[in-house]
């Protein structure tokens, strides 16, 4: 078997399978109301406040990181697959632009990029002055 | 056999191994705890994995009133969808697979990033603090991993010349690429471990600070479908270094698709006693330990071997 036609077929019937459990036990379930049914889960205790809190921008620098190194590595999986065929010229290029990478990511490192916590940049900062 | 039939029997049959998985996972760590585990329900316990899910299915599919409701039906079906397509590229044996793409490893990686959705809408969508907090690290931790992960199998690539995995099984039949892709096996099987969120990398459910993490106002069925997705993914993982390092159905005296089987079952079993014996970082330190050493090692493994690559072929 072969190709993208079994393959939309078999997602197909993945899909079709969970779909299905999920009807099932939509129909099996019982239903159930009581006091304590409606309120999130909070060790017990009733939550205060809305639950969209701000998280730590630590987070959001992560993601820019795989934004930008995986796009880096796009190139990588487009160079290892022809690696032969382009010989020495493409792997000449594959390492500059290698060692521009890692370069990138020491820069991060020594900004203190994956320092967790304002403590902890704010004492970078002090040490070194940016 | 007509494919359909094959699409079905796959699919259930992935089911059924997850399922022996937990029997495995409930038998070892009960062993390594020093009690018994499961061993009522059948012999050995075997049978009570489907007692369990026979009654997760009888129990109610609630959907919390605070939270997004579309979102949060959406999110459970969505791993256990990506990690049950991924097994459409594994061959099985040799003519044993759904679908043999040319870029299956690109299919691979497709579905194992759109997994960090289910988790990541799971804890938006579920409006509770936990889930949120979980969901937050999981998506850290897993668009992390998921970089080097890919960068890492790129040596197989590079060796086999092809995305295709049946290619890359072939390709081994002289030397399976555990030897010369050993950096790129630890790599992977690191990533993987971080993929399905296992001790040591399973922070984003961290029990003993988050309750359950992102499926904390998950029940029924819905929490079975993120429970039997982290089974099916270990089984996903482990069927994946078989192919790609450890020769997939290539091996003498039994017949491959057994081959495949017993050494899937192998690392299952690794999985299980890794998570038996090791702690749990903190989440910073985790992703830290990806960046600054997980991925400049995964290049530095790439880049040396195409040029070894290269040198050979002169």
């Amino acid at each position: 078997m072969n190709g993208l036609g079994s393959l939309a077929l078999y997602l197909v019937v993945v899909v079709a399978i969970v779909g299905f459990i999920m009807v099932l036990t939509h129909l099996l379930g019982e239903r159930h109301s009581q006091r304590g049914t409606a309120v999130p889960y909070e060790s017990g205790i009733f939550p205060t406040g809305s639950a969209r809190i701000r998280f730590p921008s630590d987070f959001y620098l992560v993601a820019m990181f795989f934004v930008v190194f995986d796009v880096a590595a796009v190139y990588l999986f487009a160079w290892a697959v022809a690696a032969r065929e382009l010989g020495w010229a493409g792997y000449a290029a594959i390492l500059v632009f290698s060692l521009e990478t890692i370069a990138g990511l020491a820069y991060l490192w020594k900004m203190g990029a994956f320092d967790w916590g304002a403590r902890r940049k704010r004492e970078h900062l002090e040490r070194h002055g940016y | 056999m007509n494919p359909v039939l094959f699409a079905i029997a796959l699919v259930f049959g992935i089911l059924f191994f997850a399922a022996f998985v937990i029997w495995i996972e409930r038998r070892f760590l009960a062993l390594v705890q020093e009690r018994y585990g499961p061993n009522r329900v059948g012999p050995l316990g075997l049978v009570q994995v489907i007692a369990d899910i026979i009654k997760i299915l009888t129990k109610e599919n609630w959907i919390p009133p605070f939270a997004d409701k579309g979102v949060f039906v959406i999110a459970p079906m969505i791993i256990m969808v990506t990690v049950l397509a991924s097994f459409a590229v594994i061959p099985l044996g040799p003519g044993i697979v759904a679908s043999d793409l040319d870029v299956g490893l690109l299919f691979f990686l497709a579905m194992s990033s759109l997994a960090v959705y289910s988790v990541a809408l799971a804890g938006w969508a579920s409006n509770s603090k936990f889930a949120l907090l979980g969901g937050i690290r999981a998506v850290g931790q897993m668009v992390s991993y998921e970089v080097f992960m890919g960068i890492s199998l790129l040596g197989v690539v590079l060796q086999t010349g092809s995305f295709s995995l049946v290619a890359i099984i072939e390709a081994q039949r002289r030397l399976w690429f555990c030897v010369p892709q050993f950096v790129g096996f630890v790599v992977f099987f690191i990533a993987g471990l971080a993929e399905t969120r296992r001790i040591p990398f399973d922070l984003p459910e961290a029990e003993s600070e988050l309750v359950a993490g992102y499926h904390t106002e998950y029940s029924g069925f819905k929490f079975a479908m993120f429970y039997l997705g982290e089974y099916v993914g270990i089984t996903l993982i482990s069927s994946m270094i078989v192919v790609l390092f450890f020769g997939g159905w290539l091996g003498p005296w039994l017949p491959p698709f057994l081959w495949f089987v017993v050494k899937t079952l192998f690392f299952v079993v690794v999985f299980v006693l890794i998570r038996g014996s090791l702690p749990r970082p903190r989440y910073d330190q985790l992703i830290g330990f990806g960046w600054k050493l997980m991925f400049p090692l995964a290049l530095a493994n790439l880049v040396a071997t195409g040029g070894i690559v290269l040198a050979l072929a002169r």
